[in-house]
């Protein structure tokens, strides 16, 4: 993974802008970002609350617009669009993993693999997803029965079950505590380097920076700075 | 300070509830308009009646003789009677101009150039006959309506065979003739029902009765024994061909009267009972579940430092809000609703006014019950949502507690996982799901008992017009007639086929228990006056015993077998004990019925018919009623069509009435409770959609689970809806049973077709409303806030 520019960019954007309009007040929430993420990379976008990278991470998942600027995923211009559309690429293309988890409490882990298994064509067993999060034998639990962490990787093979082309991690260990987090970090990590899924986590703690390939640093809206890591540090290295 | 912020919390929280508040209002404002309306209206018609009673004073006593002589001081002088009035009243036909159908009219007399002391009459226009004039007459307004005649037009009158001409000079109601119903009718006919009001004098020459009278009636001391009097009136009248006294419960007009306000007031406390009950049971559920998915404004508020009371205060003011324009727009519905059942209710009942007010009690009553549902419903979820720690109340909910459905324990292995999200989200919160269920299935219900009335009286027109009454006109004659006239009536051209048809005037008895009524006698296995079973299986009329209506019969305390003592009013006035040969199932009236053959036995004296049964070849029934008209002996007829046709019309104009104005309450509560269930069913999902959203679920697909839950408890409702109405339906038949009408417990399929639609279509619209939200889900919103 030395030469990035021979690989193709999975999303490149260009001018990304993005202006909410709450009443009278406008909040510019990105001001102009372009940045290239490439296959395989373990990204982590790194920022205050307010900085912006939560409406980045969910413009480039399909789940918001931008206001200005243009938007490739892997040729296909998603600036352009519909919702159907986003809806395609969000099932064809996109996991996520969000802060609180967002499980089924209606539905078993295994369950919630398979909400997402249904609807792909070609999607990885899902108990298969759930081995490789160390959950197979909590398979029958449901959401009431698992701990914190646990919902987290349940999450994580719903996400993954779907083999996206890329993850995105909204805070995924900020309602967690340090140990479980680290867990869960592990599977991720796993995940990214056994089946080469692009990984974008975003997040406020810098220390997780240190396991990705690449940093970004947004504040204000913009990218701030993007730094290569030249050691990844494994997660149980990790501690804060 | 701190109140007033919350004040306009509260009412932003009215505005952005506007859709569910405007649902919940409606289901409040159906009840409450259901229960002004109903008892508007039935206090007016009690309150009117009092009142006309009372100032054109309503005889108490009324007996009936052949002819007595005028003196009337020895029944004056019974103790306790206050007043005493003799009258001529006798049977007329009455011809008009331009309408060629028998008339049934009933003169009556009234003293020359007065209106007397009892039974007065109110002039509606014009004014009364002139002393000894003997061609004007006043006549009934209901009939003048009819034909549209005024003051200064003609009618003719057949009196004693010989036809009159006389001109109409006032129009009139009067306190005996509230409800004009024509012997052998079902229900008014005033196109050939007339009551005429002519001087004394005319009619005692008319009807060769110069100082005579054949129809007292008497006033009594509020605090006499009528019993009594009326014993007393029938030894001193026993000489002059008395048929009984009796009071007002026996007078034609008041009896139906009372009858049918005592069935008004069952459906005025039933039905607006129901449909209250209904609306407030709705309201504390909608209520709580309100509350419920305010969760988390609860517990900022409570983070603040307000305190539990104060925000218990805050949300029940909001649900009081709701529930009082409920209350408001329920009371300004029902007393417009009031304003036109009760014009309605005028056609009928021919008061003179109305006294139609809304009363204090009525509307408190109605106001006091919803809002202590309201109130009930609100401080159960308060409670338990302040209840809760503020921090742990701003957490997300911990994912709720689920298990596999009973469906799946049960080998349902293959399902998707949307439609066990469905299932599990139901069966998870059995409470819940059962309250939402009952709300539908109540609004089932009440579609389903308002459309029971209109069930009942069908079948009722069909066992009475097609299975029981086969004749096409039944005659009756003013004096008894020989056997011949059977004859003469069958060789009319036209007619196929004449029975006889007797009546005899009796007192049933059985000990304490008694029943004033007229045998009616037919030939031995009638054709045309079948009488039936329970079953509807003709029973065969035999000698030597009596047929009574099963309800007479459980009046009297007999059973098939037992003996009654039958004691008859006329000719020789024998008294026979009889055994009671079968009971009948007859929804009209307390009948008695025994074979020809055997009356003659038991009354050997009067060997004569009083009328017949005719049936009419097809396409000649104008034929035969023109000639019938001819025949000065007939006092009335009685075509079956017409019946039918004034039935049907008097059902249409009133009941049906009554039905459509239920039906629409019933159909706006069921779409207002079909709809807030949907929108709270949304709003507990949206969290859930929203991730399924993410996931790369299209919004068809997520709306399906939604439409699916939405449709699984309106289905799971329909039913229990069904078996619920028939519960209330069989409350209601059971309250209306009457001497003059007693209420099958009959639903159609189409009935319970109709209720079960309207729900569903309101599914399907509330469905959409919801798919509409649906589109403007906020995905990132409903990911980032904890519920």
């Amino acid at each position: 993974m030395t030469d990035y520019a021979a690989e193709k960019a999975v999303f490149r954007a260009r001018g990304i802008e993005r202006v909410y309009h709450m009443g009278d007040a406008e909040i510019r929430a990105l001001r102009g970002v372009d940045l290239d993420l490439w296959a395989g990379e373990f990204v982590v976008l790194l920022g205050a609350s307010g900085s912006g990278k939560s409406t980045l991470l969910n413009i480039l998942g399909g789940l918001d617009k931008a206001t200005a600027g243009e938007l490739w995923y892997r040729g296909q211009n998603l600036t352009l669009a519909d919702d159907a559309q986003l809806t395609l690429f969000r099932r064809r293309s996109v996991g996520f993993v969000f802060q609180f988890y967002n499980l089924i409490p209606s539905l078993t882990a295994l369950e919630n693999v398979q909400i997402v298994t249904e609807i792909v064509d070609q999607p990885m067993a899902p108990l298969e997803a759930l081995r490789l999060v160390n959950l197979y034998e909590r398979r029958d639990h449901f959401p009431a029965q698992l701990s914190g962490g646990e919902q987290q990787r349940v999450a994580i093979a719903r996400a993954i079950a779907k083999n996206p082309a890329v993850l995105l991690c909204d805070e995924p260990t900020g309602a967690l505590d340090s140990k479980t987090g680290i867990l869960v970090l592990d599977v991720l990590e796993k995940i990214n380097r056994e089946l080469g899924t692009t990984t974008i986590v975003i997040t406020h703690n810098a220390t997780i920076a240190n396991m990705a390939d690449r940093v970004v640093r947004i504040g204000d809206g913009r990218i701030q700075d993007i730094q290569r890591n030249s050691h990844k540090q494994a997660p149980r290295e990790l501690s804060w | 300070m701190a109140m007033r912020m919350l004040q306009v919390k509260l009412l932003r929280n009215l505005w952005q509830l506007k859709g569910q508040a405007a649902a919940i209002a409606t289901v409040v404002a159906g009840g409450v308009a259901m229960f002004i309306m109903s008892f508007t209206v039935l206090q007016a018609l009690r309150a009117t009646q009092e009142a006309f009673y009372a100032q054109y004073h309503f005889a108490d006593v009324f007996a009936d003789v052949r002819r007595a002589p005028v003196s009337l001081e020895r029944i004056a002088d019974i103790p306790g009677i206050q007043q005493v009035e003799g009258r001529i009243v006798a049977p007329v036909n009455v011809r008009l101009e331009g309408f060629n159908e028998p008339i049934t009219g009933r003169a009556v007399s009234l003293p020359d150039g007065g209106t007397g002391e009892l039974n007065q009459i109110y002039l509606s226009a014009g004014q009364l006959p002139q002393a000894f004039s003997s061609d004007q007459v006043v006549i009934s307004e209901a009939f003048a309506e009819a034909h549209k005649l005024r003051p200064g037009d003609k009618i003719s009158a057949v009196i004693r065979g010989r036809m009159q001409a006389l001109t109409i000079v006032g129009l009139a109601l009067s306190p005996e003739y509230i409800y004009q119903i024509q012997p052998g009718a079902m229900v008014p006919d005033y196109q050939r029902y007339c009551i005429l009001w002519l001087n004394h004098s005319a009619l005692e020459a008319a009807f060769d009765m110069e100082g005579a009278f054949n129809t007292l009636s008497a006033q009594v001391a509020a605090d006499t024994q009528v019993a009594d009097i009326i014993e007393r009136l029938d030894l001193q009248l026993k000489n002059w061909g008395a048929l009984g006294a009796y009071d007002r419960s026996q007078q034609t007009s008041h009896m139906f009267l009372k009858q049918e306000l005592d069935q008004l007031q069952v459906m005025a406390t039933v039905m607006p009972a129901i449909f209250l009950g209904v609306a407030a049971f709705l309201l504390n559920v909608v209520a709580a579940r309100l509350i419920r998915t305010q969760r988390d404004q609860i517990a900022i508020l409570k983070a603040f430092g307000y305190s539990n009371i104060a925000i218990g205060r805050h949300y029940l003011t909001l649900v009081l809000l709701i529930a009082l324009i409920g209350v408001v727009l329920g009371v300004a519905a029902g007393r417009e609703l009031a304003v036109g059942l009760g014009g309605l209710y005028q056609e009928y009942y021919r008061f003179p006014w109305l006294l139609l007010e809304l009363r204090l009690p009525t509307v408190a009553s109605a106001t006091a019950v919803t809002l202590a549902a309201a109130l009930l419903g609100t401080l159960k979820a308060v409670y338990s949502a302040v209840s809760i720690a503020p921090a742990e109340a701003m957490r997300p909910e911990p994912p709720a507690i689920f298990g596999r459905t009973l469906l799946e324990r049960a080998g349902f292995h293959k399902m998707h996982a949307p439609a066990r999200m469905v299932l599990r989200n139901l069966e998870r919160q059995p409470a819940k799901t059962l309250l939402s269920i009952t709300g539908i299935a109540m609004s089932v219900a009440i579609l389903i008992v308002s459309g029971f009335q209109k069930d009942a009286i069908n079948y009722m027109i069909r066992v009475q017009f097609s299975l029981a009454e086969k004749q096409s006109a039944t005659v009756q004659f003013f004096e008894t007639e020989s056997a011949r006239a059977q004859f003469e009536l069958a060789s009319l051209p036209g007619v196929d086929y004449v029975e006889p048809l007797r009546n005899a005037p009796v007192v049933l008895r059985n000990g304490q228990w008694e029943y004033r009524t007229a045998i009616r006698a037919l030939p031995e296995n009638s054709q045309l006056n079948r009488i039936l079973d329970k079953k509807l299986r003709q029973i065969p009329l035999r000698d030597g015993g009596l047929f009574l209506s099963d309800y007479l019969a459980k009046h009297l305390r007999l059973q098939v077998g037992d003996k009654v003592r039958v004691e008859f009013l006329d000719g020789a006035r024998r008294q026979l004990d009889l055994p009671i040969a079968a009971t009948i199932e007859d929804y009209v009236g307390l009948n008695a019925y025994m074979t020809i053959d055997s009356l003659s036995l038991y009354r050997p004296e009067k060997q004569a018919m009083e009328g017949a049964l005719l049936t009419i070849v097809a396409d000649q029934e104008k034929q035969v009623k023109d000639a019938l008209l001819k025949i000065p002996q007939i006092a009335g007829v009685n075509f079956r069509s017409d019946i039918m046709e004034s039935f049907r019309r008097t059902m249409d104009e009133t009941l049906l009435t009554f039905t459509f104005f239920s039906v629409l309450l019933a159909g706006s509560i069921a779409f207002a409770v079909v709809y807030n269930n949907a929108r709270i069913a949304f709003a507990e999902r949206a969290r859930e959609l929203a991730s399924l959203r993410v996931l790369g679920f299209s919004q068809a697909e997520v709306a399906r689970i939604l439409i699916g839950e939405i449709l699984m408890l309106t289905l799971a409702a329909i039913p229990f809806g069904f078996i619920l109405g028939y519960g209330f339906a069989a409350m209601i038949a059971l309250g209306l049973q009457t001497e003059i009408y007693r209420v099958p417990l009959i639903l159609s399929p189409s009935t319970f077709a109709t209720a079960a639609l309207v729900v569903v279509v309101a599914t399907v619209l509330s469905t959409f409303i919801v798919i509409k939200k649906l589109r403007g889900l906020d995905m990132l919103r409903a990911l980032k806030s904890a519920e």
